[in-house]
């Protein structure tokens, strides 16, 4: 097996060292396509790119790693880099990034570059950024008296109210998909919400900073400002959004390529983004630190390949091409400013967004907390539970989840 | 040498198979067994020393966790309004293409089983959008009716409905065919006798068809049974187990423990209550029409030539 690998994966035919690349999804699709350039530049490599569905990806990732069958280089949605990094399976950059030439410090956003550092180390090159900025209907809300999109969480909900007002019972101001733990997580980091307590060992979900976020949050299902149904009411957004069905969503950056593919061309002009508005002063509100990173396998044998693969991605020529291939936003400021992306009417509110972003807390069981998030946030939604009760079992499981965690942090474990 | 003559042949015959069962049956459900006693998750694969033995814990923990009892009353739910409405139509569509007076009778059969064979994915795009609240067919039938809209999916109170409704089209044929077989081994003369006797459609089918079909049941109803207890496909692909858990199965449940978690440990024995449960299940069906688990006649064909004897004494 061992000699198979050696002799199988790291060299070809023709004699050059092979890097293996596992991307997913469209970054998948399109990524051999940059390829050649760098195996120009580097005659004794080839890459050998592996496509992996979304929804298939972390698995076949943790089943590579227990299979010891880990690509040298790979996509991973910056959410997993804890899990992996618990794993051991990074390989530590600090070192490769202070010496790099390409990659250089300050040209990526502060706040996308924290979610790769995890306990002060560096296991991540961010690759492509996303995070949420607000979608809208720039004709309802100018009708509804704000030709200008809200900057407050007061002028957001005077909109809101307004177009309601306007738009009936059968239609809505804005979307919240109740499978989404996003939204009232991001309203919670902007009231400054922990959301986990004591070194992230409990869930802090009775806070007062949670709390008041949550109850805006369920404020626009009680007064009918969002639809209060499941997924299945909305069946296709862009055909809803185009018929005014609702006015705001929050979204990301891919469904800036969506939008404009799939809204009729009547909507051109008529639709807009804008940063989020904020809790009370300090413009643009927070959200989420979100995208994909490139990390290198830490049992590479082929390391300083799987590092000069990930410098070329990173490259403010590359990033653009990538760009314009995936329509993923560039994880370098140069990029930005290459392609012009900044002035872009649509893309610069990301730009502003960008700056204001924070991280979730960065543990593995991360993923699992923001379900149960969603659950809880659903059942309150629905009137199963009160808000109360909904935030107290909330904490009760996060802290059952966090157990174990506990007792490796207690030093009964190695770590 | 002669310790090699020693081999009983037949042990030389089996071992193949033996040992791919012992590979490939017995040493996994020996090590889940052993797993749902620790608590294995990616802490305990990055490092063995973060592994426990946590004894009964995992099955105790199960006991008290609210999501496992919606799991297991959703299963129950879907088994016992499912289960036997799947055979009820299976049966009506059985006696249906094989109705003498019924034309293109295998053009019928083929239409009947061809939901079995499609791929659930694409059927369930399909029903997606046959479910939508607002412009899919159902809901606009209803509204023909004068029925209000439904929510099928979005609803909790639905979407378990909504799923029996597509696991029951999606399988019907399977036991369809089944019946068919069934049927088509009762004997002519049966029916001529009870004619002769006066007995009228309804008392050929009460008295005749159905004893006849006994042995048909037990094996339809284990076999259903079974698989419906193992319900995942159609909520893992329409709903994920929502809204707000209203179709989350047992089995849904395990393989996010398992495969979405890693939590091994708590996902394994997820895996053997529903074992027990559904064992239990079977022997009781069977000692409902006085059989015992592993009583040859469950596993034989499905028409039994003592019942075809006995009704026809």
């Amino acid at each position: 097996m061992l000699l198979f690998g050696a002799l199988g994966c790291g060299r070809d035919s023709r004699g050059g060292v092979v890097v293996e690349l596992w991307a997913m999804g469209r970054e998948g699709e399109v990524v051999a396509e940059l390829m050649p350039g760098f195996e120009r530049r580097h005659p004794g490599l080839r890459v050998r790119v592996q496509q992996i569905p979304w929804s298939a990806a972390h698995e076949k990732l943790v089943t590579a790693y227990v299979g010891g069958a880990m690509p040298d280089v790979f996509q991973a949605g910056n959410t997993w880099l804890p899990e992996f990094a618990a794993l051991d399976a990074l390989e530590p950059l600090d070192d490769r990034l202070a010496r790099s030439p390409a990659l250089v410090r300050g040209d990526d956003f502060p706040g996308i570059l924290d979610t790769n550092v995890i306990d002060g180390v560096t296991y991540g090159v961010p690759w492509y950024v996303d995070t949420r900025v607000l979608f809208y209907r720039r004709d309802l809300l100018a009708e509804a008296g704000h030709p200008d999109p809200p900057r407050t969480w007061a002028a957001w909900t005077d909109a809101m109210a307004r177009v309601k007002a306007r738009a009936g019972p059968e239609r809505y101001a804005i979307l919240l998909p109740l499978r989404e733990w996003q939204p009232p997580v991001i309203l919670a980091l902007q009231l400054g919400a922990g959301l986990l307590r004591d070194g992230d060992r409990y869930g802090d979900f009775r806070s007062p900073a949670f709390r008041r976020a949550f109850d805006f949050y369920l404020d626009l299902f009680r007064r009918g400002l969002a639809p209060g149904t499941g997924e299945a009411a909305v069946a296709n957004v862009y055909q809803d959004f185009a018929a005014g069905y609702f006015a705001l969503y929050v979204s990301g950056p891919w469904n800036l390529g969506e939008f404009r593919q799939r809204l009729p061309p009547g909507l051109n002009g008529r639709w807009a983004t804008a940063p989020l508005p904020a809790p009370d002063g300090g413009y643009p509100g927070v959200s989420l630190a979100g995208g994909a990173s490139l990390a290198v396998f830490r049992r590479s044998p082929r390391k300083d390949a799987a590092w000069g693969l990930i410098e070329y991605l990173s490259e403010p020529a590359q990033q653009v091409r990538f760009y314009r291939l995936t329509g993923d936003l560039p994880a370098r400021r140069s990029a930005w400013t290459e392609a012009a992306l900044e002035r872009d009417p649509q893309a610069g509110a990301f730009w502003t967004q960008l700056e204001a972003v924070r991280a979730t807390p960065k543990i593995p069981e991360w993923e699992r907390i923001a379900t149960e998030i969603t659950r809880h946030a659903e059942a309150a939604v629905r009137g199963t539970m009160t808000a109360d009760e909904a935030l107290g079992a909330l904490d009760r499981n996060v802290d059952a989840l966090l157990a174990k965690r506990r007792w490796l942090l207690g030093g009964a474990g190695t770590r | 040498m002669t310790r090699r003559r020693r081999i009983d042949p037949a042990l030389c015959f089996v071992a193949p198979a033996l040992g791919l069962i012992g590979v490939f049956f017995l040493v996994p459900v020996v090590a889940s067994l052993v797993l749902s006693f620790t608590d294995f998750d990616i802490y305990a694969i990055a490092d063995a020393r973060h592994l426990r033995l946590v004894g009964a814990d995992n099955y105790a923990t199960l006991l008290r966790d609210p999501r496992f009892c919606t799991a297991l009353r959703n299963t129950l739910y879907f088994v016992l309004v499912g289960g036997p409405l799947s055979v009820a139509v299976s049966l009506g569509a059985a006696l249906l293409v094989s109705a003498r007076l019924a034309r293109f009778r295998g053009f019928f059969r083929t239409v009947f089983f061809l939901p079995v064979v499609t791929t659930l994915v694409a059927v369930a795009v399909v029903w997606r959008y046959l479910y939508h609240p607002r412009f899919g067919l159902l809901n606009r039938g209803l509204a023909l009716l004068g029925l209000g809209p439904i929510d099928w999916l979005g609803d909790p109170a639905w979407a378990m409905p909504a799923i029996i409704l597509l696991a029951v089209w999606k399988n019907f044929g399977f036991n369809m065919i089944i019946f068919v077989a069934g049927l088509e081994n009762v004997p002519e003369r049966l029916y001529e006798a009870a004619r002769i006797d006066g007995a009228g459609a309804w008392q050929q089918f009460r008295h005749v068809t159905l004893p006849m079909l006994a042995p048909t049941f037990v094996f339809v109803g284990v076999v259903t049974m079974i698989g419906y207890f193992q319900l995942f496909a159609e909520p893992y692909v329409m709903t994920q187990g929502g809204p707000a858990d209203s179709t989350l199965s047992v089995v849904l449940l395990m393989y996010e423990e398992g495969f979405r978690w890693w939590n091994m440990g708590h996902g394994a024995a997820i895996a053997f209550v529903l074992f027990a449960i559904i064992l239990a299940c079977t022997a009781l069906q069977l000692r409902l029409r006085g059989l015992k688990l592993g009583e040859r006649e469950v596993a034989t064909a499905p028409v039994g030539r003592r019942g075809a004897e006995e009704a026809g004494a």
